[in-house]
């Protein structure tokens, strides 16, 4: 059925500092789906996502977004989020002295507002809040520290999958989510992950390693290299990436 | 531009909320000072000659200054003889005995303050002195206080009934030869607030004072003296706004307080000040005097302050720690947005043993604003044991904007400890796009921001103030990142 795409790019292309990175990206990804994105470092990954998300330090130079039937690209980066996108940050910035639950509070009801929900309130978010904590087996006191404040790598990494939780997207972008977890940590995460999968919601994995992938299994996997999408497959081609690189899809690029 | 900059700038071109003048018939000198505008002021006041006298010296004295150009502000040169040094708002009777004496006009600007005095005050306990102008038109709570033995009163008033208690202690924190603005105060000051905690008192309620510069053209010398004597303690808000208009309004108040063995001054100011627009026309000049000496043993002072007002503002509270084991404490919060001056920091002198002091300086730039922290730690032979912590931290929205910090140390003393931090960061562009992801509003993100920025300042402000500051700084910053 028309429509069933969640999100949908086309000839996107994109720049910073006049620096062209995406050079022609086409992806669909339907409901329910979980997609990787794999590839080289400089590859243009991190970028896609950053360009999904609304940095404004990317020049869209052409092509199109389209989110459940928007202009993704006309939307502002809040826009986005409110209206069920979300990024999984590869680096989670620190904010000092801002509570942790008070921000993921804020975006909660920013998100229900624009659903026309009434705010959470303060004993109902509580409870939610915990429950998720305790599904990703993070310590409360996080919600009494500021976002990412002194927290380590796995713990901030643990605090993206909490706030997808709470905030349930319809298309998360986790960038790179895995990289610095050890292999306990990882698998909490992916945890996280697997218990969003639904027919309502899609998830896109941008990932380094085949690691992640066997624990969130992907539908897709597509190959990312300069700047486009080279080769798509299903999840055995993660395995083959992972035995061979990424060299001998390069190469047959040429033809 | 790109559209996030325009909503920036949408945000930050909010007109100050409290512009607007109230009209009022004014009972004003004409412009010009000299010895006998001194005299007409006292005389009016009807004062008693040793007042008479002190004002008259310091007048002669600062005939002598040249005004200060250290700062790191730049104005047009002031003309001190177009100022007009005295305007009292005119009512029915000389003196309101009640607040249904009091112009009704003048109750409905409290009222556009949002300060309705005959209810919040009783509902919030806030026994309000408030200033219009420069003499003080009501004062709620007398009673209360009276019972306690404390003396809350207009500066006016405290000479009237309480002379003894004013030709003791004024100037004896800040004489009229300390500096040129605390000189010209000392000669022509208006009115102002007297405070006096008798010892062993512990004030039942927190003492507020909201100030208004109102009559253009009128330059506020505001003259505030709390004195807290031996076991008293007591807390004083002070909170102001201003109207807006386009000529730059001259404020040079002074502030004295004391502490005596065992006594506590906390003394938190929210300032407001009409700013300036956003070309940097208009806004108050804010040259003040602030100082606290913990006379006694084991005294403490402590200053707290959200300063996001005034187009200039240049002040320094500080403490004098003579006292063996006093504490002297600085918060301070100073934003500065469009073209903006500030100038403020604070002063610690290290006189008695172990003494205490602490430094938590927060400056918040946007738009072409400057601001500066400038702070003395100053420690003398005598003061073994003596302890600073300082930490000055500066947070730039903007590229166009500026932060400084001088910290000035003089340790004479081997056995004392200074520590000092200091941080300068940008708003993070990584921070503000993180919330926004989420799906947080800029603005809401910048306050977020910024607030968390402030946390350490914001605890240590009384309860009421810490809400009105973060309004305060709402509206002086929201979005303010380009």
């Amino acid at each position: 059925m028309p429509g069933k795409n969640v999100l949908t790019i086309s000839k996107l292309r994109a720049s910073v500092a006049g620096k062209s990175i995406l050079k022609g990206v086409d992806l669909q990804i339907g409901a329910g789906e979980v997609h990787a994105i794999m590839g080289p470092n400089g590859s243009g990954k991190s970028t896609l996502a950053q360009v999904l998300a609304g940095r404004e330090d990317y020049e869209v130079e052409g092509g199109g977004v389209t989110f459940d039937g928007q202009d993704l690209l006309a939307m502002r980066p809040e826009e986005r989020a409110r209206a069920g996108f979300f990024l999984g940050f590869q680096y989670p910035v620190e904010i000092p002295g801002v509570n942790n639950a008070y921000l993921l509070k804020a975006a909660l009801n920013a998100k229900r507002k624009r659903a026309g929900m009434p705010e959470v309130d303060a004993y109902e978010f509580l409870a939610l809040i915990k429950a998720k904590m305790k599904f990703m087996q993070m310590n409360e006191a996080f919600l009494s520290r500021g976002v990412n404040e002194g927290f380590s790598g796995g713990e901030k990494k643990r605090n993206e999958i909490l706030q997808m939780l709470v905030l349930e997207p319809r298309l998360a972008v986790l960038d790179e989510t895995d990289s610095g977890l050890d292999i306990d940590a990882l698998k909490v995460v992916a945890k996280g992950v697997n218990s969003l999968r639904g027919p309502d919601r899609s998830i896109v994995l941008i990932t380094h390693y085949q690691r992640l992938l066997d624990y969130i299994e992907p539908d897709h996997v597509h190959v990312f290299s300069d700047g486009r999408i080279l080769k798509s497959g299903d999840k055995s081609l993660a395995r083959e990436l992972e035995s061979r690189g990424y060299d001998w899809i390069q190469e047959g690029r040429v033809a | 531009m790109s559209s996030k900059s325009q909503e920036i700038e949408a945000v930050l071109g909010q007109k100050y909320r409290h512009g607007f003048v109230t009209d009022i018939e004014s009972d004003s000198l004409p412009p010009g000072l000299d010895e006998s505008v001194v005299a007409a002021i006292s005389r009016r006041k009807q004062e008693p000659q040793f007042l008479l006298d002190w004002r008259l010296k310091a007048f002669r004295h600062w005939r002598t200054m040249r005004e200060p150009a250290w700062a790191s502000v730049r104005y047009k040169p002031i003309d001190y003889q177009d100022i007009s040094y005295y305007s009292a708002p005119r009512a029915p009777t000389d003196a309101p005995k009640s607040l249904d004496e009091v112009d009704p006009k003048l109750l409905a600007t409290y009222e556009k303050l949002g300060i309705p005095l005959h209810e919040r005050a009783r509902l919030a306990g806030v026994a309000v002195d408030a200033v219009f102008d420069s003499v003080s038109v009501a004062t709620t709570f007398k009673d209360k206080l009276a019972k306690a033995g404390v003396i809350f009163c207009s500066f006016s008033e405290a000479v009237r009934n309480h002379p003894e208690l004013i030709e003791r202690h004024l100037g004896t924190v800040v004489p009229i030869q300390d500096n040129f603005f605390a000189a010209l105060n000392s000669a022509v000051f208006s009115d102002g607030s007297f405070v006096y905690v008798p010892p062993g008192v512990r004030c039942p309620m927190e003492l507020s004072t909201y100030f208004r510069i109102n009559a253009a053209k009128t330059g506020q010398f505001e003259r505030t003296l709390i004195i807290a004597a031996e076991g008293a303690s007591v807390s004083y808000l002070e909170g102001c706004t201003a109207p807006m208009r386009d000529e730059n309004q001259l404020h040079a108040a002074v502030v004295e307080l004391i502490a005596l063995d065992d006594a506590q001054i906390k003394y938190s100011t929210v300032q407001n000040w009409y700013p300036g627009d956003e070309n940097g026309v208009g806004g108050i000049y804010n040259f003040v005097t602030k100082r606290g000496e913990c006379r006694g043993r084991n005294a403490k002072i402590s200053w707290t302050q959200v300063e996001t007002g005034s187009a200039i503002t240049w002040k320094y509270p500080s403490c004098v720690l003579k006292g063996e084991n006093s504490v002297g404490e600085f918060y301070s919060v100073a934003v500065a947005n469009n073209f903006q001056q500030a100038d403020t920091g604070t002063k610690m002198i290290h006189i008695g043993r172990n003494t205490k002091s602490t430094i938590v300086a927060k400056g918040i730039s946007a738009g072409h604003a400057t601001n500066t922290y400038r702070g003395l730690v100053k420690i003398l032979p005598g003061a073994d044991g003596a302890r600073n912590f300082t930490q000055c931290d500066s947070l730039l929205m903007g590229s166009r904007c500026a932060a400084h910090t001088f910290p000035y140390m003089e340790v004479r003393n081997p056995g004392a400890t200074v520590e000092h931090e200091a941080s300068t960061s940008k708003i993070g562009e990584d921070q503000l796009f993180y919330c926004l992801q989420r799906g947080v509003s800029a603005e809401d993100a910048v306050n977020m921001i910024v607030s968390g920025f402030c946390k350490a300042v914001f605890k240590e402000l009384p309860m009421e103030f810490a809400v009105e500051a973060q309004n305060l700084l709402s509206v002086s910053l929201e979005g303010a990142v380009g």
